[in-house]
């Protein structure tokens, strides 16, 4: 029991970044958590184009401007790789709870193969927004 | 029996201490798990509408939005992950900021923030879903 703020109980905390040796299992981990943070803001996005959506012509013009800039369009490509390897780790984690898959080599194998499928899904999508005239 | 048994291995100083379980751990487990399911059809649905309504123009949306499928489907998109992602980055704070006030704050705008993009989200489907987007 080391400080306790305002009185309340100490409860274990998980294993900070730096306690871990990097490996593709603990990359994965912290994958997952930076993809949640920045799925988290696409929520949002899409809360606010629905918004803008419904504030007519101008607002709409201005979402679809920021969202077609260099910058926005480098956000999508990074919120399209986030929710490839979420629905991928979710897959993965599905399995875990069921008991399955915590051997290291299928562990290691699974946590590969997420962040390759996530690679290419993305790309996959980003090539039938070009064609289609997406972009 | 399995309840007599875990009283019987706590220990009067952990009680005072009030550590433990919170014993809310299924509840936000069971919501993530079942949320997660249902977000892999609805977000992969998402990217396929968004390719699609990216390629058309503010006429094309709104007429995409009129449709009841695509409104309801949008709509649970939104709340699901919301409820989702809600959860998940309540973890992340709980875990990495320790501070009492600072975390208690940060776990109340986190709701606020989901709790409003919600609203404003649904608000706005169901208001082009129903009189169109002027």
């Amino acid at each position: 029991m080391t400080d306790t703020s305002r009185g309340l109980p100490e409860r274990p905390m998980s294993p900070h970044l730096q306690v871990w040796r990097w490996h593709i299992t603990m990359a994965c981990s912290i994958l997952h958590r930076a993809c949640v943070i920045g799925l988290y803001a696409g929520a949002v996005l899409l809360a606010l184009w629905a918004l803008a959506l419904a504030s007519g012509h101008e607002s709409y013009a201005l979402f679809t401007g920021v969202m077609g800039s260099l910058l926005g369009k480098l956000v999508l490509l990074g919120l399209t790789f986030a929710l490839f390897f979420n629905i991928a780790y979710a897959i993965r984690q599905t399995f875990w709870d069921a008991g399955v898959g915590f051997a290291p080599k299928t562990a290691d194998l699974t946590g590969a193969a997420a962040i390759a499928f996530a690679v290419v899904a993305t790309a996959v999508t980003w090539v039938i927004a070009a064609a289609t005239g997406a972009l | 029996m399995a309840e007599l048994n875990s009283e019987r291995f706590r220990t009067p100083l952990s009680r005072a201490r009030g550590t433990g379980a919170a014993r809310h751990g299924v509840s936000h487990f069971m919501t993530e798990r079942v949320s997660g399911i249902a977000l892999i059809p609805l977000s992969l649905w998402g990217v396929f509408a968004g390719l699609k309504l990216a390629a058309g123009d503010f006429e094309g949306a709104a007429l995409w939005l009129s449709s009841p499928l695509n409104a309801v489907l949008l709509g649970l998109l939104l709340i699901a992950a919301l409820i989702h992602l809600q959860g998940a980055v309540q973890v992340v704070i709980e875990d990495y900021i320790h501070k009492f006030t600072t975390k208690s704050a940060l776990v109340i705008l986190n709701i606020f923030v989901c709790v409003l993009s919600g609203f404003l989200g649904i608000f706005s489907i169901l208001k082009v879903a129903l009189t169109g987007a002027f």
